[in-house]
């Protein structure tokens, strides 16, 4: 199902905040530092993290919808976005390198994004606050359908609308609904039906289930399977719920203070992680089957996630690590590959593989 | 131990709202023994939330009891007065909400707010409370509890704030927690720390918990019982193995149907509950789930079903189980 062409690529991504404070006192919160991955044409690649990690941030910043502090994004081999601060990549990623030898940096573009929002969409986790009250349902759908002038008459467009209505489970008597006469699921569906009015290719679906009950999301998850079979769409699907991304994604990255810590296959990331950070996400799952849950044994992490303001210095997961010595404080460990498509961000890989069993649910199921 | 903590029998409950009567419960009927853990689990709107708060007579206006019995540690429930529900509110039942960053009052420091509870429901003095907050917290596992006693909520972290409310919770010792979604506004790994906390706490204090929840991974873990709730009924109940090994109730084998499975190395499709929930202002007049059932018959729509006995622990609501009864014995 995954070609082999990258659609997207993210090179060293930083998205800093302003968090405060006037001139050389000016703090910022860093919400996303340094990410690197690419997303296959056709492809689903999941990010998890808890709230605060940055996953969001990372979608956004991707359309951006925010405009990235440092980094560089390609859509389909094409720059829409470099600082002109962060060095080429050749196709292997090692650095170009310039003739004396240094790294070369590309020039400083940020390419006019109305030409790409046709092929890059979003869908919002919040279905309640992400479709404007006061708009129906056929013109909360219509209205990219108008800015991109997609539709010469106002018959094409009714027919258009219905169309998308009745592909997302809806039907053309809901068109002049308004937002608050659905259900969570129903509205979601509405949702999904704006991203998927301008025929993009690529949609970041931001916690598109969380806030829907257990029954709907799974007709909802559905949904996104079968839009991707038909219409070769190509996900960043993210969400703290390691179990729907884990279902739906080829590969997943895990985020942990605005950096990605691990990335790899779906299960190889759930039978064999190897960063010791995900290896306690997995293993705090609940798990719903209550034999392995009396079975598998926490990896418990003590305290709390640190302020994004003031990360800690080296390895930001070292304040958690049980691992963690000097020299994850003084240097931050490289984003390497460690596997044959498995990436991790750690200095004690050594250390973790050998002391840790396997995790448990994986080995029953 | 066989004495009953708690027993409800045919608990009815509506909100009486402008657009017309809501039903949010039809006849619930569960009981609990001392020391025991049980799972309420259903999608929102289901009346899991209502049947516990009705426990500690916290139905909110428009809502009404309109039949049934709620014995609870020797009280007659229905019939109590506000001010007998003060003094049994906290001393024999206490309550953990969802949400730790509204419910903590944001211009008290915590102990002041754990403070309140010791005194308002002993006779310590105001130094002897403050020694039994403090207590308090070390017992949930908060670090350096004198200083955190002077804090805020809001210089508390999620998961801090929530270990505060659970030791709000158990300040008199109560014979029963009610556990409302404690964990649902929570990440995972600091989920896992609290139904660690919860678990400790429940071998060292003895108390029952009722665990509200939409997770069925939470009550995997945590409890011995569970029943289902769909539409203001009990559909099913049992002990956690028959519920995960032996669903009988098709909506309890839809909600586990629907749960991708995170151990196995191929994703099979989800297996969804088609339709939407009910509407409880008019419900419909058969079993209140015929209308998203997979396996509808005739009388589902006409009839509520009886109580099917699968085992001594079990049993659910659904015209199938009867009908296989009926037959001569039912698949285990």
């Amino acid at each position: 199902m995954s070609g082999e062409r990258n659609l997207i690529e993210v090179q060293h991504l930083q998205q800093y905040f302003p968090g405060g404070g006037r001139g050389a006192k000016r703090r910022w919160v860093q919400a996303v530092d340094d990410v690197s991955f690419f997303i296959r044409k056709g492809e689903t690649l999941g990010l998890v993290g808890e709230s605060g990690c940055g996953k969001t941030t990372v979608g956004r910043t991707m359309l951006r919808l925010y405009e990235p502090t440092d980094g560089r994004i390609l859509y389909d081999g094409e720059v829409i976005y470099d600082s002109g601060k962060c060095p080429l990549q050749n196709a292997d990623g090692t650095p170009v390198l310039d003739e004396a030898g240094k790294p070369q940096c590309g020039p400083k573009t940020a390419v006019d994004m109305l030409p790409f929002r046709r092929k890059m969409q979003i869908v919002f986790q919040d279905p309640y606050a992400s479709l404007d009250p006061r708009m129906t349902i056929g013109d909360i759908v219509g209205e990219s359908i108008d800015i991109h002038k997609l539709c010469s008459s106002k018959q094409e467009r009714r027919d258009r609308i219905i169309s998308l209505l009745e592909r997302v489970g809806l039907n053309s008597e809901h068109a002049n609904r308004y937002p608050h006469e659905f259900s969570g699921g129903q509205r979601q569906r509405v949702g999904i039906a704006r991203a998927l009015a301008v025929r993009p290719e690529f949609i970041v679906c931001d916690e598109p289930v969380s806030a829907l009950d257990v029954s709907i999301q799974a007709q909802v998850v559905n949904m996104f399977e079968d839009l991707q079979r038909e219409l070769g769409l190509t996900y960043l699907f993210i969400a703290h719920d390691l179990s729907v991304v884990k279902h739906i994604s080829n590969r997943i990255g895990v985020m942990y203070l605005g950096k990605l810590v691990e990335l790899a296959d779906s299960f190889e990331l759930i039978a064999h992680s190897v960063h010791p950070y995900t290896r306690s996400l997995i293993s705090a799952i609940p798990v719903a089957d209550p034999q392995v849950a009396r079975a598998s044994k926490r990896i418990p992490l003590q305290g709390d996630v640190p302020s994004p303001l003031n990360p800690p210095s080296g390895c930001r997961f070292r304040t958690r690590c049980p691992y963690a010595d000097e020299q994850c404080a003084a240097e931050v460990p490289a984003f390497r590959e460690v596997g044959p498509g498995h990436w991790a961000a750690c200095h004690h890989l050594d250390k973790v593989e050998g002391e840790m069993s396997p995790l448990l649910p994986v080995t029953m199921g | 131990m066989s004495e009953k903590l708690l027993e409800i029998v045919d608990e009815r409950l509506s909100f009486f709202t402008p657009a017309g009567e809501v039903k949010a419960l039809n006849g619930v009927s569960f009981s609990m023994e001392e020391g025991e853990v049980l799972g309420i689990v259903g999608e929102s709107g289901s009346g899991k939330s209502v049947t516990a708060y009705s426990i500690m007579g916290l139905t909110a206006y428009p809502g009404r009891l309109i039949g049934g019995t709620i014995r609870f540690n020797g009280h007659q429930v229905d019939q109590m007065s506000e001010k007998e529900f003060r003094k049994m509110r906290g001393n024999e039942v206490s309550i953990i909400f969802q949400d730790p960053m509204t419910s903590l009052n944001p211009v008290y420091t915590i102990g002041n707010q754990i403070e309140e509870v010791i005194r308002l429901h002993t006779d310590k003095s105001k130094t002897e409370a403050r020694a039994r907050a403090k207590e308090l917290l070390e017992l949930v596992g908060i670090n350096e509890p004198e200083k955190r006693l002077r804090q805020y909520p809001h210089e508390l972290s999620g998961g801090m704030r929530q270990r505060v409310m659970i030791a709000i919770a158990l300040a008199c010792e109560p014979k029963l927690l009610i556990a409302d979604e404690p964990t649902t506004a929570l990440d995972v790994t600091i989920q896992a720390q609290i139904l660690e906390l919860m678990q400790e706490l429940r071998q060292k204090m003895g108390m029952s918990i009722i665990m509200i929840t939409h997770d069925l991974g939470v009550v995997a873990s945590m409890c011995e019982r569970i029943a289902v709730m769909y539409a203001g009924h009990i559909v099913e109940y049992g002990t956690t193995d028959e519920i995960f090994y032996h669903p009988s109730h098709e909506y309890t084998k839809g909600l586990i149907g629907s749960i991708p499975k995170l151990t196995t190395e191929e994703s099979e499709r989800l297996v969804p509950i088609e339709g939407q929930p009910v509407d409880l202002l008019n419900p419909p007049a058969g079993c209140p789930f015929a209308p998203r059932c997979r396996s509808c018959m005739k009388i589902c729509l006409k009839k509520m079903p009886p109580k099917t006995r699968l085992s001594d622990t079990h049993y659910s609501y659904c015209w199938l189980r009867q009908k296989e009864a009926a037959e001569g014995g039912h698949e285990a």
